[in-house]
């Protein structure tokens, strides 16, 4: 078994993107393996334009809560969701988007940030990266 | 033997040990990465990520809350 995490990103609010992100990108630089199945709502943030669009998943407060989340995340210097994915990309992480999930919404090739995205799968590709993995999480 | 600087004074978590691995993969063998910075478990989690990847802890200094960790490659 490899020393891989492979998570699935299904929840597009911005808090569980940056959780998704940040795990993987630890994995990463401990000198793991990291792949990220975009699914259902995740796969809204592969959207060009749309990767800092979610809502916060709890006090979100018509934007308010995500407004003071964000306000005092940049006086922690947090990093941007955008420098996370250049990051987890430069370390060789591997994205699939979800195939069904662009089917439902609707979503055309694209309409997505292709040049992230390294496969265009179905459970299968998930099943066969979480056997690879001794660490899989649903997000 | 090149000595590769990676500062990341003021940075939070994760970015201290994406930046360190980052450098990493720049680093030939026999260079040596010397990371500054001032996030308190990046200090603790650059050591643990080494062992991983098969490096070598040169040095660890600490002065008032900027810790500086020297690893050859």
């Amino acid at each position: 078994m490899a020393d891989k995490t492979t998570i699935v990103v299904h929840s597009g609010d911005m808090d569980k993107i940056y959780s998704a992100l940040i795990i993987a990108n630890g994995a990463l630089s401990m000198g793991m393996e990291a792949s990220l199945y975009f699914t259902f709502w995740g796969l809204e943030r592969l959207i060009k334009g749309k990767l800092e669009k979610g809502a916060l998943s709890r006090m979100h407060m018509f934007g308010l809560g995500k407004w003071m989340i964000q306000r005092r995340m940049r006086a922690a210097n947090v990093a941007s969701l955008e420098k996370l994915l250049q990051d987890f990309k430069e370390l060789d992480g591997k994205i699939i988007a979800c195939e069904m999930t662009m089917q439902i919404m609707g979503i055309k090739k694209e309409d997505l940030r292709q040049d992230l995205i390294d496969e265009y799968g179905a459970i299968g590709a998930y099943i066969q990266e979480a056997r690879e993995s001794n660490m899989t999480l649903f997000i | 033997m090149t000595d590769i600087r990676v500062d990341v004074r003021g940075e939070t978590c994760p970015v201290p040990l994406v930046e360190t691995r980052k450098a990493f993969r720049k680093a030939s063998p026999g260079d040596t990465v010397e990371v500054v910075g001032t996030h308190p478990a990046s200090r603790k989690e650059i050591p643990m990520a080494l062992k991983a990847l098969g490096l070598k802890l040169v040095d660890i200094q600490e002065e008032e809350s900027v810790w500086k960790i020297r690893i050859g490659v």
